[in-house]
Protein backbone atom coordinates (compact mmCIF):
# COMPACT_ATOMS: atom_id res chain seq x y z
CA UNK A 1 0.00 0.00 0.00
CA UNK A 2 1.36 3.27 -0.99
CA UNK A 3 1.02 5.74 1.40
CA UNK A 4 1.23 9.56 0.66
CA UNK A 5 1.13 10.89 4.35
CA UNK A 6 3.89 13.28 5.17
CA UNK A 7 5.82 12.52 7.77
CA UNK A 8 7.06 15.46 9.68
CA UNK A 9 10.65 16.09 11.35
CA UNK A 10 11.62 14.50 13.93
CA UNK A 11 12.24 18.03 16.21
CA UNK A 12 8.54 18.70 15.28
CA UNK A 13 7.16 15.66 16.04
CA UNK A 14 8.71 15.24 19.44
CA UNK A 15 7.36 18.30 20.41
CA UNK A 16 3.94 17.61 19.37
CA UNK A 17 4.42 14.62 20.57
CA UNK A 18 5.13 15.90 23.97
CA UNK A 19 2.30 18.20 24.12
CA UNK A 20 -0.43 16.11 23.12
CA UNK A 21 0.65 13.74 26.19
CA UNK A 22 0.90 16.80 28.29
CA UNK A 23 -2.98 17.55 27.54
CA UNK A 24 -3.87 14.09 28.03
CA UNK A 25 -2.48 13.64 31.32
CA UNK A 26 -3.93 16.29 32.30
CA UNK A 27 -7.09 15.32 31.28
CA UNK A 28 -7.20 11.80 32.71
CA UNK A 29 -5.94 13.67 35.62
CA UNK A 30 -9.08 16.04 36.23
CA UNK A 31 -11.26 12.87 35.26
CA UNK A 32 -9.72 11.05 38.43
CA UNK A 33 -10.10 13.73 40.61
CA UNK A 34 -13.97 13.95 39.62
CA UNK A 35 -13.96 10.33 40.39
CA UNK A 36 -12.80 10.29 43.49
CA UNK A 37 -14.86 13.36 44.58
CA UNK A 38 -17.49 11.48 43.27
CA UNK A 39 -17.08 9.03 45.22
CA UNK A 40 -16.56 10.52 48.41
CA UNK A 41 -19.68 12.30 48.03
CA UNK A 42 -21.08 8.39 47.54
CA UNK A 43 -19.51 6.94 50.54
CA UNK A 44 -20.61 9.95 52.33
CA UNK A 45 -23.91 9.41 51.42
CA UNK A 46 -24.19 6.01 51.73
CA UNK A 47 -23.04 6.42 55.60
CA UNK A 48 -26.03 8.83 55.33
CA UNK A 49 -28.71 6.88 54.64
CA UNK A 50 -27.72 3.94 56.53
CA UNK A 51 -26.87 1.51 53.72
CA UNK A 52 -26.70 -1.88 54.68
CA UNK A 53 -25.70 -4.06 52.29
CA UNK A 54 -25.87 -7.00 54.77
CA UNK A 55 -29.69 -6.36 55.02
CA UNK A 56 -30.14 -5.98 51.65
CA UNK A 57 -28.29 -9.30 50.87
CA UNK A 58 -30.02 -11.13 53.57
CA UNK A 59 -33.52 -9.83 52.55
CA UNK A 60 -32.86 -9.22 48.64
CA UNK A 61 -34.67 -12.93 48.34
CA UNK A 62 -37.38 -11.08 49.80
CA UNK A 63 -37.57 -8.60 47.07
CA UNK A 64 -37.58 -11.19 44.60
CA UNK A 65 -40.21 -13.59 47.00
CA UNK A 66 -42.15 -10.62 47.35
CA UNK A 67 -43.20 -10.77 43.71
CA UNK A 68 -43.72 -14.59 43.47
CA UNK A 69 -45.84 -13.60 46.86
CA UNK A 70 -48.08 -10.94 45.26
CA UNK A 71 -48.49 -13.47 42.15
CA UNK A 72 -50.42 -16.38 44.39
CA UNK A 73 -54.16 -16.68 45.71
CA UNK A 74 -54.57 -17.53 49.29
CA UNK A 75 -55.12 -20.72 48.67
CA UNK A 76 -51.71 -21.50 46.97
CA UNK A 77 -52.13 -21.22 43.10
CA UNK A 78 -50.96 -18.53 40.35
CA UNK A 79 -53.02 -15.52 39.90
CA UNK A 80 -53.90 -16.11 36.33
CA UNK A 81 -55.01 -19.28 36.84
CA UNK A 82 -58.55 -18.02 38.52
CA UNK A 83 -59.09 -14.58 37.33
CA UNK A 84 -62.46 -14.25 39.27
CA UNK A 85 -60.77 -14.90 42.68
CA UNK A 86 -57.51 -12.37 41.54
CA UNK A 87 -59.88 -9.53 40.83
CA UNK A 88 -62.35 -10.17 43.16
CA UNK A 89 -63.14 -6.49 44.15
CA UNK A 90 -63.17 -5.08 40.40
CA UNK A 91 -66.39 -3.32 40.43
CA UNK A 92 -64.87 -1.48 44.07
CA UNK A 93 -61.32 -0.69 42.36
CA UNK A 94 -62.78 0.46 38.77
CA UNK A 95 -64.88 2.68 40.89
CA UNK A 96 -62.04 4.05 42.43
CA UNK A 97 -59.87 4.06 39.86
CA UNK A 98 -62.55 6.60 37.75
CA UNK A 99 -61.84 8.68 40.75
CA UNK A 100 -58.27 8.89 40.60
CA UNK A 101 -58.71 9.93 37.10
CA UNK A 102 -61.23 12.27 37.86
CA UNK A 103 -59.52 13.42 40.11
CA UNK A 104 -56.40 14.24 38.33
CA UNK A 105 -58.86 15.50 35.35
CA UNK A 106 -60.30 18.31 37.81
CA UNK A 107 -57.19 18.55 38.76
CA UNK A 108 -55.01 19.59 36.10
CA UNK A 109 -58.15 21.35 34.89
CA UNK A 110 -58.25 23.96 37.36
CA UNK A 111 -54.27 24.28 37.61
CA UNK A 112 -54.40 24.93 33.87
CA UNK A 113 -56.54 27.50 33.49
CA UNK A 114 -55.11 29.32 36.72
CA UNK A 115 -51.70 28.67 35.14
CA UNK A 116 -53.23 30.33 32.10
CA UNK A 117 -54.73 33.25 33.71
CA UNK A 118 -51.02 33.57 35.70
CA UNK A 119 -48.52 33.06 33.10
CA UNK A 120 -48.63 36.04 31.02
CA UNK A 121 -48.02 37.76 34.04
CA UNK A 122 -44.81 35.56 34.27
CA UNK A 123 -43.30 36.07 30.75
CA UNK A 124 -40.57 38.34 30.37
CA UNK A 125 -41.94 40.13 27.14
CA UNK A 126 -46.02 40.07 27.85
CA UNK A 127 -45.04 41.01 31.86
CA UNK A 128 -46.70 44.64 32.38
CA UNK A 129 -44.86 45.07 35.47
CA UNK A 130 -41.38 43.72 36.88
CA UNK A 131 -42.64 43.74 40.03
CA UNK A 132 -45.81 41.67 39.42
CA UNK A 133 -43.76 39.51 37.27
CA UNK A 134 -41.24 38.91 40.15
CA UNK A 135 -44.21 37.95 42.77
CA UNK A 136 -46.05 35.37 40.37
CA UNK A 137 -42.90 33.76 38.78
CA UNK A 138 -42.08 33.21 42.83
CA UNK A 139 -45.59 31.96 43.59
CA UNK A 140 -45.39 29.91 40.59
CA UNK A 141 -41.74 28.41 42.35
CA UNK A 142 -43.47 28.15 45.54
CA UNK A 143 -46.52 25.69 43.88
CA UNK A 144 -44.41 23.72 42.06
CA UNK A 145 -41.40 23.25 44.30
CA UNK A 146 -43.38 21.61 47.30
CA UNK A 147 -44.33 18.42 46.53
CA UNK A 148 -48.26 17.88 45.75
CA UNK A 149 -48.06 15.18 48.74
CA UNK A 150 -47.50 17.96 50.90
CA UNK A 151 -50.45 20.07 49.76
CA UNK A 152 -52.62 17.44 50.01
CA UNK A 153 -51.35 16.13 53.92
CA UNK A 154 -52.15 19.99 54.82
CA UNK A 155 -55.03 20.09 53.07
CA UNK A 156 -56.40 17.00 53.88
CA UNK A 157 -56.65 18.70 57.60
CA UNK A 158 -57.99 21.74 55.76
CA UNK A 159 -60.76 20.32 54.37
CA UNK A 160 -61.27 17.03 55.43
CA UNK A 161 -60.70 13.60 54.04
CA UNK A 162 -61.99 12.79 50.46
CA UNK A 163 -61.09 13.38 46.87
CA UNK A 164 -61.28 17.24 47.59
CA UNK A 165 -58.19 18.01 49.01
CA UNK A 166 -56.56 15.12 46.77
CA UNK A 167 -57.83 17.69 43.85
CA UNK A 168 -56.95 21.19 45.64
CA UNK A 169 -53.50 19.71 45.83
CA UNK A 170 -53.10 18.82 42.35
CA UNK A 171 -54.41 22.20 40.89
CA UNK A 172 -51.77 23.78 43.07
CA UNK A 173 -48.61 21.60 42.05
CA UNK A 174 -49.96 22.01 38.27
CA UNK A 175 -50.50 25.72 38.31
CA UNK A 176 -46.36 26.29 39.44
CA UNK A 177 -45.29 23.87 37.04
CA UNK A 178 -47.96 24.63 33.78
CA UNK A 179 -47.71 28.45 34.50
CA UNK A 180 -43.68 27.98 34.17
CA UNK A 181 -43.84 26.20 30.97
CA UNK A 182 -46.63 28.22 29.40
CA UNK A 183 -44.43 31.70 29.96
CA UNK A 184 -42.07 29.79 28.68
CA UNK A 185 -43.92 29.63 25.20
CA UNK A 186 -45.01 32.74 25.34
CA UNK A 187 -41.18 33.99 26.16
CA UNK A 188 -40.42 32.39 22.40
CA UNK A 189 -43.16 33.69 20.53
CA UNK A 190 -42.94 36.05 17.65
CA UNK A 191 -43.62 39.82 18.66
CA UNK A 192 -44.42 41.54 15.55
CA UNK A 193 -48.36 40.48 15.71
CA UNK A 194 -48.04 42.15 18.86
CA UNK A 195 -46.91 45.24 18.00
CA UNK A 196 -48.89 45.15 15.34
CA UNK A 197 -52.49 44.97 17.47
CA UNK A 198 -50.70 47.57 20.00
CA UNK A 199 -49.67 49.93 17.07
CA UNK A 200 -53.67 50.34 16.50
CA UNK A 201 -54.43 51.25 19.96
CA UNK A 202 -55.64 47.78 21.66
CA UNK A 203 -55.78 47.75 25.29
CA UNK A 204 -52.84 44.87 26.85
CA UNK A 205 -56.02 42.53 27.39
CA UNK A 206 -56.64 42.03 23.63
CA UNK A 207 -53.14 42.54 22.55
CA UNK A 208 -52.76 39.09 24.45
CA UNK A 209 -56.05 37.34 23.55
CA UNK A 210 -55.72 38.28 19.94
CA UNK A 211 -51.83 38.45 19.44
CA UNK A 212 -50.48 36.06 21.84
CA UNK A 213 -52.87 33.43 22.10
CA UNK A 214 -52.90 32.41 18.62
CA UNK A 215 -49.42 31.97 19.04
CA UNK A 216 -49.90 29.47 22.24
CA UNK A 217 -52.55 27.35 22.39
CA UNK A 218 -51.53 24.44 21.17
CA UNK A 219 -48.91 24.21 22.56
CA UNK A 220 -50.54 24.67 26.13
CA UNK A 221 -53.10 21.98 25.34
CA UNK A 222 -49.93 20.05 24.60
CA UNK A 223 -48.51 20.94 27.80
CA UNK A 224 -51.74 20.20 29.64
CA UNK A 225 -51.92 16.72 28.24
CA UNK A 226 -48.61 15.81 29.20
CA UNK A 227 -49.62 17.21 33.04
CA UNK A 228 -53.00 15.43 33.11
CA UNK A 229 -50.86 11.95 31.83
CA UNK A 230 -48.30 12.90 35.03
CA UNK A 231 -51.20 13.99 37.44
CA UNK A 232 -52.81 10.40 36.86
CA UNK A 233 -49.73 8.55 38.39
CA UNK A 234 -49.61 11.10 41.55
CA UNK A 235 -53.41 11.12 41.95
CA UNK A 236 -53.02 7.18 42.38
CA UNK A 237 -51.29 7.87 45.61
CA UNK A 238 -53.31 10.76 46.96
CA UNK A 239 -55.06 8.02 48.61
CA UNK A 240 -51.87 7.49 50.55
CA UNK A 241 -52.82 10.12 52.49
CA UNK A 242 -56.32 10.17 52.69
CA UNK A 243 -56.79 12.30 49.69
CA UNK A 244 -58.96 10.35 47.42
CA UNK A 245 -58.42 7.60 44.58
CA UNK A 246 -57.28 3.87 44.05
CA UNK A 247 -54.60 4.76 46.55
CA UNK A 248 -56.44 4.47 49.42
CA UNK A 249 -57.01 0.65 48.81
CA UNK A 250 -53.70 -0.03 47.70
CA UNK A 251 -51.86 1.05 51.14
CA UNK A 252 -54.53 -1.08 53.09
CA UNK A 253 -53.85 -3.87 50.66
CA UNK A 254 -49.76 -3.85 51.06
CA UNK A 255 -49.66 -2.66 54.62
CA UNK A 256 -51.94 -6.07 56.08
CA UNK A 257 -50.20 -7.85 53.37
CA UNK A 258 -52.81 -9.01 51.22
CA UNK A 259 -50.80 -10.56 48.43
CA UNK A 260 -52.99 -11.28 45.60
CA UNK A 261 -55.16 -7.95 45.82
CA UNK A 262 -51.59 -5.75 45.34
CA UNK A 263 -50.64 -7.07 42.23
CA UNK A 264 -54.57 -6.62 40.75
CA UNK A 265 -54.38 -3.24 42.13
CA UNK A 266 -51.15 -2.51 40.82
CA UNK A 267 -51.68 -3.97 37.53
CA UNK A 268 -55.04 -1.82 37.30
CA UNK A 269 -52.79 1.02 37.24
CA UNK A 270 -50.13 0.35 35.22
CA UNK A 271 -52.53 -0.43 32.86
CA UNK A 272 -54.76 2.62 32.84
CA UNK A 273 -51.79 4.79 33.21
CA UNK A 274 -50.65 2.98 29.79
CA UNK A 275 -53.99 3.70 28.18
CA UNK A 276 -53.80 7.59 28.97
CA UNK A 277 -50.27 7.88 28.16
CA UNK A 278 -51.41 6.29 24.86
CA UNK A 279 -54.46 8.57 24.57
CA UNK A 280 -53.01 11.86 25.37
CA UNK A 281 -50.09 10.82 22.87
CA UNK A 282 -52.39 10.27 20.42
CA UNK A 283 -54.27 13.73 20.84
CA UNK A 284 -51.45 15.87 21.11
CA UNK A 285 -49.98 14.17 18.14
CA UNK A 286 -52.63 15.50 16.46
CA UNK A 287 -53.05 18.54 18.03
CA UNK A 288 -49.39 19.30 16.74
CA UNK A 289 -50.83 18.09 13.17
CA UNK A 290 -52.92 20.14 13.16
CA UNK A 291 -50.83 23.30 14.16
CA UNK A 292 -48.48 21.83 10.97
CA UNK A 293 -50.86 21.50 8.73
CA UNK A 294 -52.51 25.45 9.37
CA UNK B 1 -48.40 51.34 -3.97
CA UNK B 2 -49.04 47.46 -4.14
CA UNK B 3 -53.43 47.38 -4.17
CA UNK B 4 -55.44 44.30 -3.38
CA UNK B 5 -56.43 43.03 -6.42
CA UNK B 6 -59.87 43.50 -5.56
CA UNK B 7 -61.56 45.06 -3.02
CA UNK B 8 -65.11 44.17 -3.48
CA UNK B 9 -65.95 41.87 -0.93
CA UNK B 10 -68.33 39.90 -2.71
CA UNK B 11 -65.74 39.15 -5.71
CA UNK B 12 -62.95 38.20 -2.67
CA UNK B 13 -66.12 36.27 -1.14
CA UNK B 14 -66.66 34.19 -4.34
CA UNK B 15 -62.33 33.76 -4.74
CA UNK B 16 -61.87 32.57 -1.44
CA UNK B 17 -64.90 30.07 -0.70
CA UNK B 18 -62.51 28.40 2.20
CA UNK B 19 -61.85 31.37 3.96
CA UNK B 20 -64.99 32.95 4.19
CA UNK B 21 -66.79 29.93 4.63
CA UNK B 22 -65.58 27.36 7.04
CA UNK B 23 -67.27 24.05 7.21
CA UNK B 24 -69.40 23.99 9.91
CA UNK B 25 -67.24 20.96 11.41
CA UNK B 26 -63.97 22.93 12.01
CA UNK B 27 -66.05 26.06 12.98
CA UNK B 28 -67.68 24.32 15.69
CA UNK B 29 -64.40 21.85 16.50
CA UNK B 30 -63.10 24.55 19.44
CA UNK B 31 -66.36 25.53 21.22
CA UNK B 32 -67.83 21.31 21.36
CA UNK B 33 -64.33 20.23 23.06
CA UNK B 34 -64.18 23.07 25.33
CA UNK B 35 -67.85 22.72 26.21
CA UNK B 36 -67.28 18.87 26.46
CA UNK B 37 -64.26 19.51 28.61
CA UNK B 38 -65.97 22.27 30.85
CA UNK B 39 -69.21 19.45 31.13
CA UNK B 40 -66.50 16.77 32.54
CA UNK B 41 -65.12 19.51 34.80
CA UNK B 42 -68.86 19.94 36.27
CA UNK B 43 -69.37 16.51 36.71
CA UNK B 44 -66.19 15.67 38.16
CA UNK B 45 -67.01 18.35 40.80
CA UNK B 46 -69.87 17.33 41.43
CA UNK B 47 -68.69 13.26 41.50
CA UNK B 48 -65.81 14.31 43.83
CA UNK B 49 -68.24 15.81 46.49
CA UNK B 50 -67.17 19.89 45.98
CA UNK B 51 -69.10 22.25 48.04
CA UNK B 52 -68.83 25.71 48.24
CA UNK B 53 -69.53 25.35 51.68
CA UNK B 54 -66.59 23.23 52.68
CA UNK B 55 -64.13 24.84 50.39
CA UNK B 56 -65.31 28.19 51.89
CA UNK B 57 -64.92 26.17 55.52
CA UNK B 58 -61.44 24.48 54.07
CA UNK B 59 -60.21 28.04 52.88
CA UNK B 60 -61.07 29.68 56.30
CA UNK B 61 -58.98 26.93 57.94
CA UNK B 62 -56.05 26.81 55.65
CA UNK B 63 -56.21 31.09 56.52
CA UNK B 64 -55.96 29.49 60.12
CA UNK B 65 -53.19 26.93 59.52
CA UNK B 66 -50.89 29.51 57.80
CA UNK B 67 -51.27 32.32 60.23
CA UNK B 68 -50.28 29.75 63.25
CA UNK B 69 -47.33 28.39 60.48
CA UNK B 70 -45.75 32.44 61.42
CA UNK B 71 -43.28 32.84 61.97
CA UNK B 72 -41.13 29.28 61.02
CA UNK B 73 -39.37 28.08 64.17
CA UNK B 74 -37.79 24.86 64.73
CA UNK B 75 -38.21 24.47 68.29
CA UNK B 76 -35.39 22.34 69.69
CA UNK B 77 -35.45 19.88 66.69
CA UNK B 78 -33.00 21.92 64.38
CA UNK B 79 -30.12 19.17 64.47
CA UNK B 80 -32.88 16.58 64.07
CA UNK B 81 -34.17 18.26 61.13
CA UNK B 82 -29.86 18.92 59.50
CA UNK B 83 -29.26 15.19 60.00
CA UNK B 84 -33.03 14.67 57.97
CA UNK B 85 -32.06 16.63 55.45
CA UNK B 86 -28.95 15.13 55.16
CA UNK B 87 -30.79 11.56 54.98
CA UNK B 88 -32.55 13.16 52.19
CA UNK B 89 -29.98 14.59 50.41
CA UNK B 90 -27.76 10.75 50.30
CA UNK B 91 -31.38 8.88 49.29
CA UNK B 92 -31.48 11.14 46.01
CA UNK B 93 -27.96 11.00 45.58
CA UNK B 94 -26.98 7.25 46.09
CA UNK B 95 -30.54 6.26 44.62
CA UNK B 96 -29.88 8.48 41.47
CA UNK B 97 -26.77 7.11 40.99
CA UNK B 98 -27.59 3.51 41.57
CA UNK B 99 -30.55 3.81 39.09
CA UNK B 100 -27.76 5.14 36.35
CA UNK B 101 -25.58 2.93 36.49
CA UNK B 102 -27.97 -0.57 36.71
CA UNK B 103 -29.76 1.42 33.75
CA UNK B 104 -26.77 1.95 31.55
CA UNK B 105 -26.30 -1.74 30.00
CA UNK B 106 -30.57 -2.12 29.98
CA UNK B 107 -31.00 0.62 28.05
CA UNK B 108 -28.14 -0.56 25.15
CA UNK B 109 -30.65 -3.56 25.18
CA UNK B 110 -33.53 -0.74 24.40
CA UNK B 111 -31.40 1.06 21.58
CA UNK B 112 -32.43 0.42 17.99
CA UNK B 113 -29.18 0.97 16.70
CA UNK B 114 -28.07 -1.43 19.04
CA UNK B 115 -30.51 -4.04 19.03
CA UNK B 116 -32.08 -4.11 16.06
CA UNK B 117 -34.22 -6.75 16.80
CA UNK B 118 -37.92 -5.99 17.78
CA UNK B 119 -38.45 -9.27 19.34
CA UNK B 120 -35.85 -8.42 21.79
CA UNK B 121 -36.02 -4.64 21.96
CA UNK B 122 -40.09 -4.77 23.07
CA UNK B 123 -39.68 -7.34 25.87
CA UNK B 124 -37.22 -4.71 27.67
CA UNK B 125 -38.96 -1.80 26.40
CA UNK B 126 -42.27 -3.12 28.22
CA UNK B 127 -40.53 -4.27 31.55
CA UNK B 128 -38.88 -0.46 31.50
CA UNK B 129 -42.50 0.78 31.02
CA UNK B 130 -44.01 -1.19 33.74
CA UNK B 131 -41.27 0.19 36.78
CA UNK B 132 -42.42 3.42 35.54
CA UNK B 133 -46.07 2.94 35.42
CA UNK B 134 -45.68 2.59 39.34
CA UNK B 135 -45.04 5.40 41.24
CA UNK B 136 -42.02 6.08 43.62
CA UNK B 137 -44.25 5.82 46.70
CA UNK B 138 -45.65 2.91 45.88
CA UNK B 139 -41.85 1.33 45.35
CA UNK B 140 -41.18 2.77 48.98
CA UNK B 141 -43.89 1.12 50.39
CA UNK B 142 -43.08 -2.49 48.48
CA UNK B 143 -39.22 -1.99 49.83
CA UNK B 144 -40.47 -1.07 53.40
CA UNK B 145 -41.88 -4.11 53.06
CA UNK B 146 -38.53 -6.22 52.48
CA UNK B 147 -35.88 -4.28 53.97
CA UNK B 148 -37.93 -2.45 57.08
CA UNK B 149 -38.26 0.79 57.73
CA UNK B 150 -35.46 3.39 57.47
CA UNK B 151 -33.59 5.68 54.83
CA UNK B 152 -32.45 2.33 53.10
CA UNK B 153 -35.58 1.42 51.83
CA UNK B 154 -35.85 5.18 50.42
CA UNK B 155 -32.61 4.39 48.51
CA UNK B 156 -34.27 1.49 46.90
CA UNK B 157 -37.67 2.72 46.05
CA UNK B 158 -35.57 6.05 44.42
CA UNK B 159 -33.56 3.38 42.62
CA UNK B 160 -35.90 1.40 40.95
CA UNK B 161 -38.40 3.89 40.22
CA UNK B 162 -35.40 5.99 38.16
CA UNK B 163 -34.19 3.37 36.49
CA UNK B 164 -37.65 2.54 34.53
CA UNK B 165 -36.87 6.51 33.15
CA UNK B 166 -33.30 6.34 33.15
CA UNK B 167 -33.60 3.03 30.86
CA UNK B 168 -35.96 4.84 28.15
CA UNK B 169 -34.24 8.45 28.79
CA UNK B 170 -30.76 6.57 28.02
CA UNK B 171 -31.96 4.55 25.11
CA UNK B 172 -33.41 7.19 23.73
CA UNK B 173 -29.90 9.40 23.75
CA UNK B 174 -28.09 6.57 22.48
CA UNK B 175 -30.83 6.49 19.65
CA UNK B 176 -30.68 9.64 18.63
CA UNK B 177 -26.28 9.24 18.67
CA UNK B 178 -24.54 9.54 15.16
CA UNK B 179 -24.19 6.43 13.39
CA UNK B 180 -20.81 7.54 11.31
CA UNK B 181 -18.98 7.60 14.09
CA UNK B 182 -20.06 3.71 14.89
CA UNK B 183 -19.79 2.65 11.11
CA UNK B 184 -16.05 4.04 11.40
CA UNK B 185 -15.25 1.75 14.07
CA UNK B 186 -16.16 -1.02 11.93
CA UNK B 187 -14.60 0.17 9.25
CA UNK B 188 -11.41 -0.12 11.33
CA UNK B 189 -12.22 -3.49 12.36
CA UNK B 190 -14.09 -2.80 15.57
CA UNK B 191 -16.28 -5.38 17.35
CA UNK B 192 -19.21 -5.24 18.70
CA UNK B 193 -18.35 -3.81 21.78
CA UNK B 194 -15.65 -1.61 20.70
CA UNK B 195 -18.22 0.09 18.66
CA UNK B 196 -20.36 0.81 21.65
CA UNK B 197 -17.24 1.85 23.88
CA UNK B 198 -15.47 4.19 21.23
CA UNK B 199 -18.35 4.62 19.00
CA UNK B 200 -21.50 5.36 21.10
CA UNK B 201 -20.06 6.01 24.74
CA UNK B 202 -18.47 9.44 23.39
CA UNK B 203 -21.43 10.62 21.94
CA UNK B 204 -24.32 9.64 24.89
CA UNK B 205 -21.93 10.08 28.05
CA UNK B 206 -22.57 13.81 28.30
CA UNK B 207 -26.15 13.64 28.01
CA UNK B 208 -26.57 10.56 29.76
CA UNK B 209 -24.53 13.23 32.39
CA UNK B 210 -27.12 15.89 32.18
CA UNK B 211 -29.86 13.57 32.18
CA UNK B 212 -28.53 11.95 35.72
CA UNK B 213 -27.52 15.61 37.08
CA UNK B 214 -31.40 16.21 36.67
CA UNK B 215 -32.73 13.41 38.04
CA UNK B 216 -30.52 14.04 41.62
CA UNK B 217 -32.31 17.28 41.30
CA UNK B 218 -35.96 16.17 41.07
CA UNK B 219 -35.05 13.46 43.36
CA UNK B 220 -34.36 15.67 46.62
CA UNK B 221 -37.90 16.38 46.00
CA UNK B 222 -39.17 12.77 45.40
CA UNK B 223 -36.68 11.52 48.32
CA UNK B 224 -38.83 13.93 50.63
CA UNK B 225 -42.04 12.46 49.37
CA UNK B 226 -41.54 8.88 50.34
CA UNK B 227 -40.55 9.76 54.05
CA UNK B 228 -44.19 10.37 54.25
CA UNK B 229 -44.77 6.29 53.80
CA UNK B 230 -41.73 5.84 56.22
CA UNK B 231 -38.71 5.66 53.79
CA UNK B 232 -36.50 7.90 56.35
CA UNK B 233 -35.44 11.56 55.52
CA UNK B 234 -36.87 14.53 55.74
CA UNK B 235 -40.44 14.20 54.65
CA UNK B 236 -41.10 11.49 57.67
CA UNK B 237 -40.23 14.22 59.95
CA UNK B 238 -42.68 16.73 57.73
CA UNK B 239 -45.65 14.21 58.08
CA UNK B 240 -45.21 13.31 61.56
CA UNK B 241 -45.32 17.49 62.40
CA UNK B 242 -48.34 17.66 60.17
CA UNK B 243 -49.79 14.92 61.91
CA UNK B 244 -49.20 16.35 65.13
CA UNK B 245 -50.37 19.96 63.40
CA UNK B 246 -46.92 21.48 65.15
CA UNK B 247 -47.28 24.51 61.97
CA UNK B 248 -44.26 26.32 62.92
CA UNK B 249 -42.55 23.24 62.89
CA UNK B 250 -44.25 22.50 59.17
CA UNK B 251 -43.30 25.68 57.98
CA UNK B 252 -39.87 25.57 58.96
CA UNK B 253 -38.92 22.07 57.22
CA UNK B 254 -40.98 23.16 53.97
CA UNK B 255 -38.72 26.14 54.04
CA UNK B 256 -35.82 24.40 54.46
CA UNK B 257 -37.18 21.61 51.67
CA UNK B 258 -37.56 24.65 50.04
CA UNK B 259 -33.94 25.69 50.46
CA UNK B 260 -32.49 22.44 49.93
CA UNK B 261 -34.01 21.84 46.26
CA UNK B 262 -32.93 25.36 45.32
CA UNK B 263 -29.17 25.03 46.19
CA UNK B 264 -29.34 21.30 44.28
CA UNK B 265 -30.91 23.05 41.47
CA UNK B 266 -27.84 25.71 41.56
CA UNK B 267 -24.63 23.25 41.92
CA UNK B 268 -27.10 21.02 39.04
CA UNK B 269 -27.44 23.53 36.57
CA UNK B 270 -23.41 24.68 37.13
CA UNK B 271 -22.31 21.39 36.60
CA UNK B 272 -24.59 20.52 33.91
CA UNK B 273 -23.32 23.64 32.16
CA UNK B 274 -19.72 22.18 32.88
CA UNK B 275 -20.49 19.17 31.22
CA UNK B 276 -22.34 19.46 28.18
CA UNK B 277 -21.98 23.26 27.65
CA UNK B 278 -24.36 26.09 27.67
CA UNK B 279 -25.79 25.57 23.81
CA UNK B 280 -26.51 22.50 24.10
CA UNK B 281 -29.28 23.23 26.90
CA UNK B 282 -30.78 26.03 25.26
Amino acid sequence: MTSAVSILPDQQLASLNGAYRMAVRRKRLRGLLWTVLFLAALMLAAIGSEVNLKTLFTYFGNFVSYFDRILTLDDGTRVWTNFREWFWGWDKWLKLLGETILVSYVGTMAGAVLAFALNFYAAENTSPAPWLRFTVRRALEFARTVPSIVFALIFVIAFGLGPMAGVLAIAIHSTGALGKLFSEIVENIDMKPVEGVRSTGASWLSCMRFAVLPQVTAGYASYALLRFEINVREASVMGFVGAGGIGQELVVAIRKFYYSDVSAILITIIVTVFLIDIATGWLRARLFGKEARA
Amino acid sequence: MSRLPSEDPAELRARYPEVFHRPATSRLATPLVLALALAIFIFGLVDLDFSLSRLMHGISQLGWITVMMLPPDPGSSLPAYLTALGETLSIALLGTTLAAIAALPVSLLAARNVVPSAIFRFPVRRFLDSIRGVDTLIWALVWINVVGLGPFAGVLAIAVADFGAFGKLFSEAIEAADRKEVEGIRASGGNKLHEIRFGLMPQVLPVIAGQVLYFIESNTRSATIIGIVGAGGIGLQLAEQIRVLEWQKVSFLILMILLAVAAIDWISNRLRFAIIGRRAIA
